[in-house]
């Protein structure tokens, strides 16, 4: 194992702001910042439940578009051609879901607040994207 | 539910918090996930971080009878560890795996107008889908 790449200080920072927007959503409008959720929500759309779903999302897209104009765009680099990603987008869309959670809502809020399923949840997910790697990179890949 | 602004600033925050760790680039996800490669722990950081400042407000989540603009917490109750939660953390596993990509870091890389982000969300929205349907069909 080689470290390489680490940028300990803007991810301790960027943590910080996610766990603060996480821990705003809940203290003001009671809700938990799982995105899989959130999205889910939508899909079908329920009646006097969309609204803030749909706000969230624009925010996330909002700090987006904050990231191309005053961050590194040309940095972002995705290998994955499109049967690859279609394959990866649609495990982690019925995943989620299956699961409950995604590395917002069991990851950050759900280790946050101590709940077993959300340490449960983000340690096999985790360890299952390690091996994904590990075999995609290393067996397949060498 | 009629307010977006404060879940419109909450999703702001968020993003931001996404950019400035890193975690907006697929690449940097599949580093922390390469333990056996060039390994980038970064990733370990942003969970402490955003696990550390969420469980700090959580003390005054249970200190509060309601939250300031809602009727009430909706927060999930469950406990136990059933195979649901398993198989789908295990399938999201590999797909994470596969793309460097999660929700979060998908839904704000919307911004980007890269192609490949569409496509994976598009993927993304169908999946979701699909559960919806699995789940009315087996009743």
């Amino acid at each position: 194992m080689d470290i390489v790449n680490f940028t300990p200080v803007p991810a301790l920072i960027g943590g910080a702001l996610i766990g603060l927007a996480s821990i705003l959503l809940l203290l003001l409008t009671g809700r938990i910042a799982g995105i899989s959720g959130i999205l889910g929500g939508l899909l079908p759309p329920t009646r006097g439940d969309t609204t803030w779903r749909l706000a969230f999302i624009a925010g996330l897209m909002l700090g987006g578009l904050g990231f191309v104009y005053l961050g590194d765009p040309s940095a972002i680099s995705i290998e994955a051609d499109t049967p690859l990603l279609v394959a990866a987008g649609l495990l982690v869309g019925f995943g989620t879901r299956l699961g409950s959670g995604c590395t917002s809502g069991h990851g950050i809020c759900g280790i946050g607040r101590t709940s077993p399923r959300g340490l449960v949840a983000t340690c096999i997910f985790v360890g299952i994207g390690m091996v994904t790697v590990f075999v995609t990179r290393h067996i397949i890949g060498s | 539910m009629g307010r977006p602004l404060v879940p419109l600033l909450c999703g702001l925050i968020f993003g931001a918090g996404l950019a400035v760790s890193g975690m907006v680039n697929p690449a940097k996800v599949l580093g922390f996930l390469d333990v056996t490669g060039q390994w980038d722990p970064s990733l370990v950081l942003v969970m402490a971080g955003g696990v550390a400042v969420f469980a700090l407000g959580f003390l005054l989540v249970k200190r509060s009878a309601k939250p300031l603009l809602a009727a009430k917490f909706e927060i999930p109750t469950r406990r136990d560890i059933d195979p649901r939660l398993v198989a789908g953390a295990v399938l999201f596993g590999i797909g994470w795996g596969l793309a460097g990509l999660c929700p979060g870091p998908a839904l704000t890389g919307l911004a980007f107008g890269i192609t490949k982000v569409y496509i994976f969300v598009a993927a993304m929205v169908a999946g979701s889908l699909a559960y919806g349907l699995w789940m009315r069909f087996r009743g």
